[in-house]
């Protein structure tokens, strides 16, 4: 899949230390890594191992210090005036005085599309998420795991063919966790999105991803790419299978190793 | 062109020169000189005219080469300050007489001064100390430049005295009264400040703590206090001259009543500040009310009341010194703010105000400093 | 309204208790006089008398609250609105200039604010400047703007308006800073991943999330700014407004007229800091903020 279709996602030799007031800190060295169109590629790692930093460089929310990155074919600044992905952020981030809708709204206003436009992609991606009825809502009404899905919605609601997603779920307990992991897997069935998917969690990087990107701090660097052999349909019980818990176990070995390697 | 980097400011400058070149004569004298020049008129800029004229493009041409931004600065600075300065000392003598290219070529100075900012502005210096004294230079150059300004202005457009006099001017009168003002400090500082700000604030604190251990007490005061704290508490004024008589202790008065206030609501706030947490592991000590209070409560209550006492501050001068706009002895602040004024002598009202501008300054710096000192380990403090 | 009536009771009886110790007071620093008094019309009046007299002198050195009750009810109810007697009318002319200065000074704050926000050398230059200005008794400065004002044939409203203008710019213009920079980190990335002008974040980010610290210094401003108006009528020998009525019992030692100037002032200053809490309430409302 990812020899055929042009990348999405491009890094080379990508490297970002940041200047801060006690010397440099090296958070990216050396990261290559090529994404293909309807991937769903998660990375995964220790806290601290620049997994945020690197989908904050392909958002062009932060520059890289060396190497190259093409999101698109373009360089991620040119991308991202294109509007060309959606991104979650760890938190949902709504606005406290705009209702559901209006959070939502927020990007179409930005990109100046029409009301019957904005209406008709409220409602598409509103149900999308299984928000339909909580329009008028404010975020304060919602439980924490729709306030998540409404700042999902609000990304989809771009309609951009990357969806880039920081630890969408990190807050949530784990009932919604798997309730929102099986939401999202079909919703990407659907829409043959390309996501990013940062994770701390095994089992959710497993059960979503085609690929599997493992990294390891200090500095942090890709340490190993794991395929995943599982099928596109995945209902939540495929976490019992043989095959599931090898990949599993597969991806554990990745990060035990960045670990001793460090040490 | 890439030894090039233009700004609006500095290209501004340049044109601004250029029209006062064009329009010529800087002053109504010189005009008339150069209108006759048979006549033997002496005019201001004699021998600086092009010296400030060419200083001012020159400074600005060098500021848009590429150079390291603190010779920029430098350069700016100096050709803005040295043009500032020949400008005023020159128009000494010839008061009220300046025509356009003079405020056009003051104008320039000032963009290259601001450009100056600008460029400080846009440093990020490594060093700590470096970084300090760019947070004081900034804002001093800015001062400067409105001192600048209203001295060249004042000057230059010959602004009646009594409307708004020179800063050279209002210098040298606090420098002639020093005796006057030192008596008014003594007499509404040092006694009616002071004074009503201890008994005042110390008032405040200790109805808080009263407050704070009967519950009933406090869920009544507070709101009240928080109406209070709106109200144009000023005007008890003339009751507490009334009361007191004209001396120092009515002013006094109006300063308890004004601080007292403020520290009762920011303290009962502050002593419901501490965490649950922290208060609960008191509990577990089994450890009193006093010495929770002492040991706990008090010191998460600092910051509120450091805050409370920096409000009082300024709180204390103002209402000593309003208060003796209803009557006083012949000395005080106030009191010679409202004579002078009614004299017109209104370089003396500038120098009582610069007085109370800076014993407020120094007044609040003392208290910032000793909250420093004290709650060294709060947040806002550590942060910077 | 649970914590309404938690404050309700406690409230009242400690404002109870002030009227009480008020009448106290009132029979203890009026007593000195009336026993003066009686003793040059060689009188011995009861105790109860005594108390009573003390009570009703015409200018007592404490009036008690229901001489202040009835002097203000007279000039406010009893007096035609233009008699310049009436508080009604003295109020009005304080608070007119209050108004003219408080929307002028929160224009100017809002507008200063949002030039140090955007930028950078105000920021650096200006602010510490603003900052050290609140430490500054600026108040002092009202007697020479009026005087200064009134000598180039500007009087009235608009010197009055002109220092409380003054004193409410400050709290704005701090809140406001306050306010505009108010946006969390992540909210700015977000406009960013939109690739939103600075425009567009700063109308449909900073300036919502500016709204709550707006309102709470407009609270203070305008309270200030009553105080303004009210200093600003003490140097001209003002003819109307609640200055001028504390100015004119402190001249003629009408003290009831002091006091109830002042309820009026009081009165006045909480009405203000109550429309603009209001307000403050109904626009949170209406950008879905939480009920407390
Ligand atoms: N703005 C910044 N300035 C300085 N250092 C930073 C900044 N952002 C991140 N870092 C550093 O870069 C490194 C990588 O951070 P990053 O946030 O990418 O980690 P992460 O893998 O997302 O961790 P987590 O799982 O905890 O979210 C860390 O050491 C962090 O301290
Ligand atoms: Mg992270």
């Amino acid at each position: 899949m990812t020899g055929i279709s042009p990348a999405v996602v491009a890094a080379s030799k990508l490297g970002l230390t940041f200047q801060t007031n006690d010397g440099p800190v090296q958070a990216l060295s050396n990261v290559d890594l090529t994404i293909g169109k309807g991937e769903f590629v998660s990375f995964i790692g220790p806290s601290g191992c620049g997994k945020t930093t690197l989908l904050r460089v392909i958002a062009d929310l932060e520059k890289p210090t060396s190497g190259t990155i093409s999101v698109n074919g373009m360089t991620a600044e040119q991308a991202r005036e294109k509007r060309a992905y959606g991104y979650v952020f760890q938190a949902a981030a709504l606005f406290p005085w705009r209702t559901i809708e209006r959070n939502v709204a927020l990007p179409l206003e930005i990109m100046g599309l029409s009301r019957a436009e904005q209406a008709e992609r409220i409602k598409r991606t509103l149900d999308l998420v299984n928000l339909s009825g909580f329009e008028k809502k404010y975020p304060w009404q919602l439980s924490g795991g729709m306030q998540q899905r409404a700042s999902i919605a609000r990304a989809l609601a771009f309609d951009a063919d990357l969806l880039l997603m920081d630890e969408p779920f990190g807050a949530l307990d784990e009932i919604v966790r798997d309730h929102l992991n099986e939401q999202l897997l079909q919703l990407w069935a659907r829409t043959n999105k390309t996501i990013c998917f940062v994770t701390h969690s095994i089992p959710e990087a497993v059960y979503l991803s085609t690929r599997i990107v493992v990294m390891s701090p200090r500095p942090g660097r890709v340490s190993d790419i794991i395929e995943s052999t599982l099928p596109k349909e995945r209902p939540l019980d495929i976490r019992e299978t043989p095959e599931f818990l090898a990949i599993a176990a597969r991806v554990r070995d990745g990060l035990r190793a960045g670990h001793s390697y460090d040490d | 062109m890439n030894w090039l980097k233009p700004s609006w400011q500095a290209l501004l400058a340049i044109v601004l020169c250029v029209i006062a070149i064009a329009l010529g004569a800087m002053s109504k004298p010189e005009a008339a000189a150069l209108a006759d020049p048979t006549a033997s008129i002496s005019y201001p800029y004699l021998g600086t005219k092009g010296l400030m004229l060419g200083l001012a493009i020159v400074a600005a041409l060098i500021s848009m080469i590429r150079i390291p931004s603190l010779v920029e600065a430098i350069v700016l600075f100096v050709g803005a300050h040295l043009v500032a300065w020949l400008l005023i000392s020159g128009i000494a003598g010839f008061e009220g007489t300046a025509l356009a290219p003079y405020f056009l070529l003051l104008t320039a100075a000032w963009l290259l001064g601001w450009r100056c900012v600008a460029v400080l502005s846009g440093l990020r210096p490594m060093a700590s100390t470096a970084r300090n004294a760019l947070r004081l230079i900034i804002p001093a150059i800015f001062g400067a430049w409105i001192l600048i300004i209203w001295e060249a202005v004042t000057r230059g457009a010959g602004i009646p005295f009594i409307l708004l006099p020179p800063p050279s001017a209002i210098g040298a009168r606090i420098a002639g009264s020093l005796p006057v003002l030192g008596a008014d400090v003594r007499q509404t500082i040092f006694k009616a400040v002071i004074f009503g700000y201890v008994v005042g604030s110390g008032a405040g604190f200790i109805t808080a703590i009263l407050a704070d251990r009967v519950p009933f007490l406090r869920r009544g005061l507070l709101p009240i206090g928080n109406m209070v704290s709106a109200l144009p508490i000023i005007g008890v004024a003339p009751i507490m001259v009334m009361w007191f008589g004209f001396d120092w202790q009515s002013k006094a008065a109006v300063v308890i009543i004004m601080t007292f206030f403020p520290m009762l609501v920011n303290t009962v706030a502050g002593l419901a500040a501490s965490g649950h947490m922290e208060r609960d592991l008191m509990r577990t000590y089994a450890s009193g009310y006093w010495p929770t209070l002492i040991k706990l409560r008090l010191p998460a209550a600092a910051p509120f009341i450091f805050n409370a006492l920096k409000i009082n501050s300024t709180l204390a001068l103002i209402g000593a010194i309003v208060a003796e706009f209803f009557g006083t002895p012949v000395v005080g602040m106030g009191f010679r703010i409202s004579t002078e004024v009614g004299r017109m002598n209104i370089d003396m009202v500038w120098a009582e105000i610069a007085v109370a501008a800076l014993a407020g300054s120094v007044f609040y710096g003392v208290v910032a400093l000793v909250e420093r000192a004290v709650t060294f380990w709060h947040p806002s403090v550590r942060g910077g | 309204m649970d914590s309404f009536r938690d404050k309700l009771v406690p409230v009242t009886s400690i404002l109870a208790g002030v009227v009480v110790l008020w009448y106290v007071f009132a029979v203890i620093l009026n007593a000195p006089f009336q026993r003066d008094l009686d003793s040059r019309a060689n009188e011995t009046p009861g105790a109860v008398e005594f108390i009573g007299k003390t009570l009703a002198q015409p200018k007592p050195t404490l009036p008690a609250p229901h001489q202040v009750a009835v002097n203000f009810f007279e000039n406010t109810f009893l007096r035609p609105i233009t008699s310049s007697r009436s508080l009604v009318y003295n109020a009005w002319v304080t608070l007119s200039s209050t108004l003219l200065g408080f929307a002028f000074g929160t224009a100017l704050g809002i507008i200063i604010a949002v030039g140090i926000v955007h930028v950078a050398t105000l920021d650096r230059s200006l602010m510490p400047w603003i900052i050290a200005s609140q430490t500054i008794p600026i108040l002092a400065v009202a007697p020479m703007i009026i005087v200064v004002l009134a000598a180039i044939g500007v009087t009235g409203l608009i010197p009055k308006a002109m220092i409380s203008t003054y004193l409410s710019f400050f709290p704005v213009t701090v809140g406001m800073v306050k306010g505009l920079r108010s946006p969390e980190i992540m909210h700015l990335d977000l406009m960013h991943t939109y690739n939103a002008s600075p425009s567009q974040t700063f109308w449909k980010l900073r300036v919502p999330a500016s709204v709550p610290f707006l309102f709470t210094s407009m609270k203070v401003a305008v309270a200030a700014s009553l105080v303004g108006a009210i200093v600003g009528e003490l140097p001209t020998g003002a003819v109307a407004g609640i200055g001028a009525k504390l100015l004119a019992g402190a001249y003629y030692s009408q003290s009831i007229d002091i006091w109830s100037a002042l309820v009026a002032g009081s009165i006045v200053a909480a009405l203000l800091v109550m429309v603009v809490g209001v307000a403050g309430r109904i626009v949170d409302r209406a950008m879905g903020g939480r009920p407390a």
